[in-house]
């Protein structure tokens, strides 16, 4: 894991543009070790473009993002400290999930496949479906494979793309404890949604992203009704 | 080394799932021996022999056979946002067009493989003395079309309209590979020097480093947003 006191991931000038459309300007975000940054914005505020340019997904027009001292977009081993989570799981559901991982891990360059994977299917509690055909997965076990497949390669760097999409409550109860477990290990965790109380009491600091500018970053409020209010408010202005 | 082994990674996942469901394989090869069948019924025949017919009829049914596998390329990496997976791996792009490209030579080769005893039973060729010749030119020909293929296929995946797209984009660039070895395999049926049919090997060749060097290099930039 990252040293706590220096940044792992340092993203400075971000712009993103779409023909004339600016998705993102001007961003610069430095997240460290065991913090839960949570990103928070109207739609078409540049959250998802954000996200795509911190995995790596997307380049940005200007600007750069390095992770863990590696520049994102240019040295492709600086997605190896990266894992993404998304609503859409990333896995084939004509593999089973045993088959997703060891193919992960593949891509990974990983070594100890089979132990790792056994491993990766204990922690999200996948051991006894392990060679079942994804595509027969509950919406909350393809999400537990997703977070597997996500973090199998022990990436310093979790960003999760509304991660809590169709999840039922035990099954959002389950990611929101999986997360914490990851916060306190020190892993890096951003995470972009349109509902702030999914992650409130998990998260350290809260990033308002308006008009592909950063409006708010700051340590996270106690209140979360509170932070609403102000949350409204800035949307108005 | 890393770049080698997802490469293989990814073809040995497609062709694991391309195993497993079939559909690219059945379709593209029950729709091989339908279009054979439409020539063989649809033909003059106080006019056309089957003879004259059959090397054009081959590799126009090859060319349309793999668009239909070609299709299914990339589409499968759109399930559940699959290729995003792909794309976090920590390896050049060109290991996912190396990958990818291999998978597809092999979905192109097995369909060559069904595809040409039904074309002697429906032809009536005889091929045992040209027999290498033309696998050679087979071959060569699935070199050509999935190299061009692989990457029209990436290209065309995050349109809304891939499956139209795709044979519009990509047909053009087949015309030579599918020219190449039409004139080949007519010169080995003529019972011309085999010297005749090499040329148009050496130009399938040629065609064939072109587009996989060409491919290798523009497939990073098809991939970035």
């Amino acid at each position: 894991m990252p040293d706590a006191e220096s940044p792992v991931i340092v993203a400075k000038g971000l712009e993103r543009r779409f023909g004339a459309l600016v998705a993102l300007c001007g961003v610069d975000l430095s997240v460290g070790a065991g913090e839960l940054v949570l990103v928070v914005g109207p739609n078409g505020a540049g959250k998802s473009t954000l996200m795509r340019i911190l995995a790596g997904l997307a380049t940005p027009t200007k600007g750069r993002v390095r992770v863990g001292g590696m520049d994102l977009h240019a040295d492709p081993e600086a997605r190896g400290a990266i894992g993404f989570l998304s609503h859409q799981t990333l896995v084939y559901d004509d593999l089973t999930a045993r088959e997703n991982l060891r193919f992960a891990a593949a891509l990974h360059g990983l070594d100890g496949v089979e132990a790792r994977v056994q491993q990766a299917l204990d922690a999200v509690g996948l051991s006894h479906r392990s060679d079942v055909r994804a595509g027969t997965f509950s919406r909350g076990m393809s999400q537990r494979l997703a977070i597997a497949r996500a973090t199998l390669h022990g990436p310093p760097v979790l960003l999760l793309d509304e991660p809590f999409t169709g999840l039922d409550s035990p099954g959002a109860d389950a990611l929101r404890q999986r997360l914490v477990v990851e916060r306190e290990g020190g892993r890096v965790l951003v995470c972009v949604t349109h509902e702030p109380a999914e992650v409130w009491d998990i998260a350290t600091r809260v990033v308002v992203l308006r008009g592909g500018r950063i409006a708010l970053d700051a340590p996270r409020p106690a209140d979360l009704a509170a932070f609403r209010a102000t949350y409204a408010s800035m949307l108005v202005t | 080394m890393k770049t080698l082994r997802a490469a293989l990674a990814i073809a040995a996942k497609d062709l694991r799932i391309e195993w497993r469901t079939k559909t690219a394989l059945l379709t593209s090869t029950v729709f091989a021996a339908l279009v054979f069948l439409i020539f063989v019924f649809s033909r003059d025949t106080g006019t056309l022999s089957l003879r004259e017919l059959a090397p054009s009829v081959l590799w126009v049914t090859l060319a349309l056979a793999v668009l239909t596998a070609l299709n299914r390329a990339f589409l499968l990496e759109r399930e559940n946002g699959a290729l995003e997976a792909i794309l976090l791996a920590p390896v050049s792009r060109s290991a996912i067009f190396w990958g990818k490209w291999l998978a597809n030579l092999g979905f192109v080769l097995i369909i060559e493989g069904v595809a040409f005893p039904l074309w002697i039973l429906f032809f009536a060729v005889e091929l045992r003395p040209i027999l290498l010749l033309v696998a050679l030119l087979a071959l060569l020909a699935a070199i050509g079309f999935t190299a061009v293929g692989t990457v029209f296929s990436a290209m065309t995946v995050r349109t809304r309209f891939a499956e139209l797209l795709l044979p519009v984009m990509l047909l053009p660039f087949m015309i030579p590979p599918l020219f190449f070895a039409s004139q080949g395999t007519v010169r080995l049926f003529e019972g011309r020097p085999v010297a005749d049919a090499v040329q148009w090997l050496k130009l399938l060749t040629l065609y064939d480093i072109a587009f996989l060097v060409i491919a290798t290099m523009l497939f990073p930039k098809v991939m970035d947003e």
